[in-house]
């Protein structure tokens, strides 16, 4: 089935023309990726605590040459951004995006009483939890639940792996794992697959048989969308080799192919750098770069950079001293990075970490991370941000 | 009543109680009452079942190494090289105990003691990557799964996993740490909404000095206790821990909260709040005998109405055991198995939280559904597999160590792997009568009536094996 085919057949143009505010009504005839309704989000997770430190390191502050004997990235290799901060040498490739005003750091973004377990915090994270209170649902799978206007298909939210995390799912909605978009397709065409569905009208109740039924259907009906609008799409821009640019490239190519899906989740692992730290993390700080890099200029080239916000977190930040083995420990508050083509607030959007006023050998939270999440569901998603973070949260205008 | 409709009940009571039934069995005690079937599930965990994986000689003298090599200030090359390698050992040894759980699980004679240990591993929800402390955990869970309640808390309350877990070690006399006194009553007792912030203050103050010693043993620390009086639910004394558990096992919320735990567990996700008060009644009443509880549960009318059977999604341990032991699946590298409960979403000793695995439709997104209707045909047809899912965030410092697992986790082609199983076909298709037909093969395997669309599709069906890996690759094998 082609596109127009699959559009028509689901009812989809018609679907997208309520989206148009009433206002906009004689516009209604132009596409709507012109009208761009559908900014996308980026989520990026480092997982395992990144030393947010030596990623925007604090070179104006003697405390840091003094807690940090032995990793102390020295001040003649730190890619000045200000007199206090600037860039590990690995992220030489961010240079170029930070000078085109495309990335806003935001220093000390943490939660009070912060727990230093990466489990436990990364719950917190995904959840939007305070830090005594279990959720089960994701901070994204919350913004699915609250069937918003532009969150209501099943391709919402695409998480680009094998499994779902705990970030995208909600009560009754769920985003998709969708790593090989093809591999999916066959998948759900295998004639086992359709003949389990065929003619099943039966099953769709609200109980746990329908449920499975439904998500079955979702399943199949969102992998032949995925697949067939972005068959179609060919990147022109070259990545590097790696995992996490391959992530961002599906990324791009959803996007670049308009794709209607909102919000897309990607992950690069390995940051609990205990033991001879700089190798290690100049080795994913440097993936990190060269793919995030690549990723924004591909969306440049295809006049979506502007639609795209990107954000990084990981799920701590790491204790100010370096540790006995030319490592870090786990610690509190880390920076969080955002990148799009729309920043309000480029470069560095509030003061460096304050080395001299610790909280037992940790660096003392400025932002509540829900105010980025809260900034992000206000601003960006056109959500309610209290709708989906249990309060309100003041928002930021780094956007 | 009719045998078939005793051969329907028996089936759901295995199917909730354990993890499901051979066809022999079934036949078998299909011609008992089902009062007696379910005396017979209450009384067949007499022997000791403790899994004894972790070698506690071992485990504490790596303990005690270990301790030593933390406390060093400047340690050597060598000593960091020791300290690595105890905690990849330590590591190695939770894996298979994972393995061994799991194994036991899928060969066990006493079904309904495993699955109510599975329930109390999601309550009493604990992380410790020490394995003698998780098999320790796991061991009195499973001691104590059906006995006195009372037991149950205390001795979960005493192991060394649930004090390091929840922070008990820091619980000192002037500088009380809470977070065990508030999971004791928000998670594991009262439930949120029964008890003051000032409860949990002073409770918090009344287990102060319950911690362990190096050996892993519970050991009360007398100088670290504050033993001021304290005030707990308007009551006022010198409590110790042991009362602050007794005033809280007095309040028939503790009993509530338990039974439509239980209730969400074994019945139904949507709880019926008259059956569960009925339930709690009885519990209390039977001062929190487990057993108890649990055979006015198997024996309620309700548990055997339409709304209650076939309706509850599998949990992923649920699945993966139910299928392995219907089909006599041997795993030649049970290590898969590990990868199928993390990409199912329940890797066992690793629950999300303190609060354990939410269950019911959470377990269910397009790719876990998706692998789900696969995993029928990769370990009962021996498939290839190929995922990887993703690293647990504690693996995180291995894969930081060693820097080609890094590059495995980031690379871009990841090798397939064969989920390598065995199922005992000849011994599964000997169990079934031999006039079987394709459909009545259905009727057992599923816990859903049948619709006619299933019908008309195993009808035709020549073979009983392909039949059985049709369904077992269904929606409605899901739901049990």
């Amino acid at each position: 089935m082609n596109r127009r085919n699959f559009l028509r057949n689901t009812g989809f143009v018609a679907a997208g023309s309520l989206f148009v505010p009433a206002f906009m009504k004689p516009l209604e005839a132009m596409a709507l990726d012109e009208l761009s309704l559908y900014k996308n989000l980026v989520v990026v997770q480092l997982s395992g605590g990144n030393d947010g430190l030596n990623t925007v390191v604090p070179f104006g502050n003697d405390i840091y040459y003094q807690k940090r004997k032995g990793i102390a990235i020295k001040p003649e290799e730190v890619i000045k951004l200000n007199d206090m901060q600037g860039l590990n040498p690995n992220m030489q490739a961010l240079q170029e995006i930070y000078d085109h005003g495309w990335m806003t750091i935001i220093n000390d973004v943490g939660y009070p009483n912060p727990d230093r377990s990466h489990f436990r915090s990364m719950d917190i994270w995904q959840t939007g939890s305070d830090s005594n209170q279990f959720l089960s649902t994701g901070w994204i799978g919350r913004y699915l639940d609250s069937n918003c206007q532009t969150c209501k298909f099943p391709y919402t939210a695409i998480e680009v792996d094998d499994s779902l995390s705990l970030a995208m799912k909600g009560q009754t909605k769920k985003g998709m794992a969708v790593k090989d978009p093809a591999a999916l397709y066959r998948n759900t065409n295998e004639p086992f697959f359709k003949a389990v569905l065929k003619s099943d009208k039966e099953h769709l109740d609200e109980d746990n048989l329908g449920y499975l039924y439904k998500t079955m259907i979702e399943t199949q009906s969102s992998a032949s969308y995925i697949q067939n609008t972005s068959k179609i799409y060919q990147s022109k821009s070259t990545y590097p080799q790696s995992g996490f640019a391959n992530q961002l490239k599906t990324v791009s190519k959803f996007i670049s192919s308009g794709l209607k899906t909102r919000v897309y989740y990607v992950s690069l692992s390995g940051f609990d750098t205990h033991v001879n730290q700089i190798n290690q993390q100049g080795n994913l700080l440097k993936q990190y770069s060269e793919g995030m890099a690549a990723f924004l200029k591909d969306l440049k080239s295809n006049n979506k950079l502007e639609d795209t916000l990107v954000v990084t977190f990981s799920e701590f930040g790491r204790r100010v001293e370096q540790n006995a083995s030319n490592g870090t420990d786990h610690g509190t508050a880390n920076n969080m990075f955002v990148f799009g083509g729309r920043l309000k607030k480029q470069g560095i959007f509030n003061s460096a970490p304050n080395l001299s006023d610790l909280d037992t050998g940790d660096l003392k939270y400025q932002l509540d991370f829900r105010q980025v999440y809260g900034t992000i569901l206000d601003k960006w998603l056109d959500v309610n941000n209290a709708d989906i973070l249990n309060k309100k949260f003041n928002t930021l205008d780094f956007i | 009543m009719s045998a078939k409709d005793n051969f329907i009940k028996v089936k759901h009571l295995y199917n909730r109680a354990g993890f499901g039934i051979s066809y022999p069995d079934l036949n078998k005690l299909s011609k008992k009452n089902i009062n007696k079937v379910v005396d017979g599930l209450l009384q067949e965990p007499s022997k000791d079942g403790a899994i004894t994986l972790a070698n506690d000689f071992e485990s504490r003298r790596q303990m005690l190494v270990q301790a030593g090599l933390y406390a060093k200030k400047d340690p050597t090359d060598d000593e960091k090289k020791m300290r690595r390698e105890i905690v990849q050992m330590q590591n190695a040894v939770s894996r298979d105990l994972n393995i061994a759980w799991v194994s036991k699980m899928i060969n066990t004679d006493s079904p309904l003691q495993e699955k109510m240990t599975l329930f109390w591993h999601g309550h009493f929800a604990c992380r410790n990557s020490n394995p003698m402390y998780a098999q320790q955990l796991n061991n009195i869970q499973r001691q104590h799964g059906l006995g006195s309640f009372r037991m149950l808390l205390l001795e979960v309350s005493k192991s060394p996993a649930m004090l390091q877990y929840l922070n008990n070690q820091q619980n000192k006399k002037g500088k009380p740490n809470e977070n065990f006194a508030r999971e004791l009553m928000e998670l594991f007792t009262l439930g949120r909404g029964n008890y003051t912030e000032n409860d949990i203050k002073e409770s918090a103050r009344a287990f102060t000095g319950w911690t362990y010693d190096k050996d892993g043993t519970f050991f009360f620390r007398k100088n670290q206790h504050d033993d001021g009086t304290k005030t707990f639910f308007g009551k006022i004394g010198n409590f110790e821990g042991e009362n602050i558990i007794d005033i809280i096992l007095d309040k028939p919320e503790t009993a509530t909260f338990i039974s439509r735990k239980i209730y969400k567990f074994f019945v139904n996700d949507t709880p019926n709040e008259e059956h569960v008060k009925e339930l709690a009644n009885h519990f209390y009443n039977a001062k929190y005998d487990i057993s108890e509880m649990m055979r006015k549960l198997f024996t309620a009318d309700w548990f055997y109405s339409p709304e209650n059977v076939g309706t509850k999604i599998k949990s992923p341990a649920e699945f993966l055991i139910g299928l392995s032991r219907e089909f006599f699946v041997t795993y030649n590298k049970p290590q898969v198995l590990i990868q199928l409960q993390s990409s199912l979403g329940q890797y066992l000793f690793n629950p999300p939280n303190v609060a354990g695995w939410p269950g019911g439709q959470s377990w269910i997104d397009s790719s876990s559904l998706m692998l789900r209707m696969r995993i029928p045909s990769l370990v009962l047809n021996d498939g290839e597999i190929d995922f990887s899912g993703k690293a647990d965030p504690e693996d995180e410092a291995v894969i930081a160590m060693s820097r080609t697992a890094t590059t495995m986790a980031n690379n871009t082609k990841k090798p397939k792997t064969y989920v390598n199983a065995q199922a005992d076909w000849p011994k599964f298709l000997d169990t079934l009568p031999k006039e079987l037909t394709p459909v009545e093969l259905t009727e057992f395997l599923l816990q859903p009536k049948l619709n006619n669309k299933i019908t008309r599709m195993v009808a035709d069906n020549k073979g009983l094996r392909s039949t059985a890996i049709e369904i077992t690759s269904m929606p409605e094998y899901q739901l049990c």
